[in-house]
C-alpha cells in the first residue's frame, strides 16, 4: 500500500470530461430516438407483416442480441469501409448504438403489442373505429405504456454500453477518460471520476424518463 | 507484408473461444456465489444488510461494465497486486455478475409465496433450514430461465476483457485483423462464434420461460 490518491489533475481537467459527457448524452440520446423508430417499424412488421418480413426482423433481432456490442462496432467501423462505407468514429458509434438498441427495443415493443388481448381489438371494430385508429389507440398506446419501464431501463443500459465506443476513438466520456489518463498517469482516479459521472448520468436519465412517463401516460389505467 | 486470411488464421480465432468460455465460467461461478449472498442480504431482516446489498446492486447496475473493468484493473496495481488482465477481468465480471444475479434472485425469492415462510416458522424451522429446504428450492425453479438469460449477457460482457488486453475471442480477432487486414471475414467470424455460443442459451431461456408460464398459469 502506501499509495496516495491524487485527484487534483482530474478536477483540473473537468471541462474535458464534461465535453465528453455531452457527446455520450448526444450519442445515446440520438440512438434512443432512432432506435425507437427502427423498433416500432420492426415490431409492427413482426406482428402484422408477411412471413418473409417477419423472418428478416427475427434474424436482425436474434443476431444483434446474441453478439457483443464490441464486435458489432468493430464490424461497422472496420469492415464496412472495405465495402465502400467509410464513417467517422462518432457516426459509426451512433450507427452501431442505434442498430443495437433497435433490436432490443423491437423485442420489447413486440411483447407489448402481443400483450394486448384480441377482445380489445374486436371491441374497437364493434365501436366502428377505423383500422388505423384501432392500431393507434387500442394497440399501440396501451402497449407502449405497459413496456415503458422495460424500454427505459434498456435505454439506460444503452447509455452505459455506449462507453464501449471509445475503442474506435469516438470522443465520448470514456474516451475523454482514456485521454486524460494517458496524460496525467493517475488512471485509477480518472476512472473513479468517470464512473461517478456515468452513475450521475444514469440517475439523470431515469429521472427524465420518469418525468416523460408521467407526462405521456396521463389517462387512467383500467384493469 | 500482409498475411492472407486462411485456415490457420480462422483456427486461431475459433480456438480462442476457449478463453471466452473459461472467463464466462469463472465469472458465472463467482457471480453465482456472490449473487446468492447479495440476494439473501436483500431479503434479510437486518436493515443495514438490505441497504448495503441494494447499494452494491445500484452501483454496479448504474455504471458501465467497461469502467468496472478499468477500475479493478488499475485498482489492483494500486493495492500492489501486479497488473494481470486475466485476474482483473475475472474479478470485475464476478462483481458485475453478483450484482445482476443478486437482483434477479432477490425477485425469485420474493416470488415464493409468503405462506411458505410462515409455515416454516410455524414448524419451528430456523433461518438455515427455512432457506435451504423451503424457500431456496422453490425460488430456484423460478430462477432458472432468467439466470440462463443473464448468462448470455455475461458471455457478451467477457468481450470487454479484450480492451484491458485479455486474449479471448474478440482480442484474437483484433490480432488477426491487424495482420491480415480482412476485417469483414475476421469480425464476421468472431460475431458468428459468439452467436454460436449465445443463441442456444437464448433459445433455452425462452423455452423454459414459456414452459414455466404454462405450468404456473391460473
Amino acid at each position: 500500500m502506501g499509495y496516495t490518491f491524487n485527484f487534483g489533475p482530474v478536477f483540473a481537467n473537468l471541462d474535458m470530461l464534461i465535453a465528453g459527457a455531452l457527446i455520450t448524452v448526444q450519442l445515446s440520446g440520438g440512438a434512443m430516438i432512432l432506435g425507437t423508430i427502427i423498433a416500432l417499424t420492426c415490431a409492427i412488421a413482426k406482428t402484422a407483416g408477411p412471413a418473409p418480413l417477419r423472418w428478416l426482423v427475427d434474424a436482425y433481432v436474434e443476431f444483434i442480441r446474441n453478439t457483443p456490442f464490441l464486435v458489432q462496432i468493430f464490424f461497422i467501423f472496420f469492415a464496412l469501409p472495405s465495402v465502400g462505407l467509410r464513417l467517422t468514429p462518432n457516426t459509426a458509434a451512433l450507427l452501431a448504438l442505434t442498430i443495437n438498441v433497435g433490436a432490443y427495443a423491437t423485442e420489447i415493443i413486440r411483447a407489448g403489442i402481443e400483450s394486448i388481448q384480441r377482445g380489445q381489438v374486436e371491441a374497437g371494430y364493434a365501436l366502428g373505429l377505423k383500422k388505423s385508429q384501432i392500431y393507434r389507440y387500442i394497440v399501440m398506446k396501451p402497449a407502449l405504456r405497459t413496456i415503458y419501464p422495460a424500454l427505459t431501463s434498456q435505454f439506460i443500459y444503452l447509455m452505459l454500453t455506449s462507453s464501449v465506443v471509445s475503442v474506435i476513438s469516438a470522443t465520448d466520456l470514456a474516451a475523454a477518460g482514456n485521454d486524460l489518463q494517458s496524460r496525467t498517469f493517475v488512471a485509477f482516479e480518472v476512472y473513479v471520476v468517470i464512473t461517478a459521472i456515468y452513475f450521475l448520468l444514469s440517475i439523470g436519465f431515469s429521472l427524465l424518463f420518469a418525468f416523460i412517463g408521467r407526462a405521456a401516460f396521463t389517462y387512467p389505467l383500467s384493469r | 507484408m500482409i498475411r492472407p486470411f486462411g485456415i490457420d488464421e480462422a483456427l486461431f480465432i475459433i480456438l480462442a473461444v476457449r478463453w471466452t468460455i473459461a472467463l464466462s465460467l469463472v465469472a458465472f461461478a463467482g457471480g453465482a456465489l456472490g449473487g446468492l449472498l447479495i440476494a439473501l442480504a436483500r431479503v434479510a431482516e437486518a436493515r443495514p444488510l438490505r441497504y448495503a446489498a441494494l447499494g452494491f446492486i445500484r452501483l454496479f447496475q448504474g455504471t458501465p461494465l467497461l469502467m468496472q473493468l478499468f477500475l479493478v484493473y488499475f485498482g489492483l496495481s494500486i493495492f500492489g497486486v501486479g497488473i494481470n488482465p486475466w485476474i482483473a477481468a475475472a474479478i470485475a465480471l464476478t462483481l458485475h455478475a453478483s450484482a445482476f444475479l443478486g437482483e434477479i434472485w432477490r425477485g425469485c425469492i420474493q416470488a415464493v409465496p409468503p405462506g411458505q415462510t410462515e409455515a416454516a416458522w410455524a414448524l419451528g424451522l430456523g433461518y438455515r433450514d427455512r432457506m435451504t429446504s423451503i424457500v431456496l428450492p422453490q425460488a430456484a425453479r423460478i430462477a432458472v430461465a432468467p439466470t440462463v438469460g443473464f448468462s448470455v449477457q455475461l458471455i457478451k460482457g467477457t468481450s470487454l476483457a479484450s480492451i484491458i488486453g485479455f486474449v479471448e475471442l474478440t482480442r484474437s480477432g483484433q490480432i488477426i485483423n491487424n495482420a491480415t487486414f480482412a476485417p469483414f471475414y475476421v469480425f464476421g467470424l468472431v460475431a458468428v462464434m459468439y452467436f454460436v455460443l449465445c443463441w442456444p442459451l437464448s433459445l433455452l431461456a425462452r423455452r423454459m420461460e414459456r414452459r414455466f408460464a404454462v405450468a404456473t398459469r391460473r
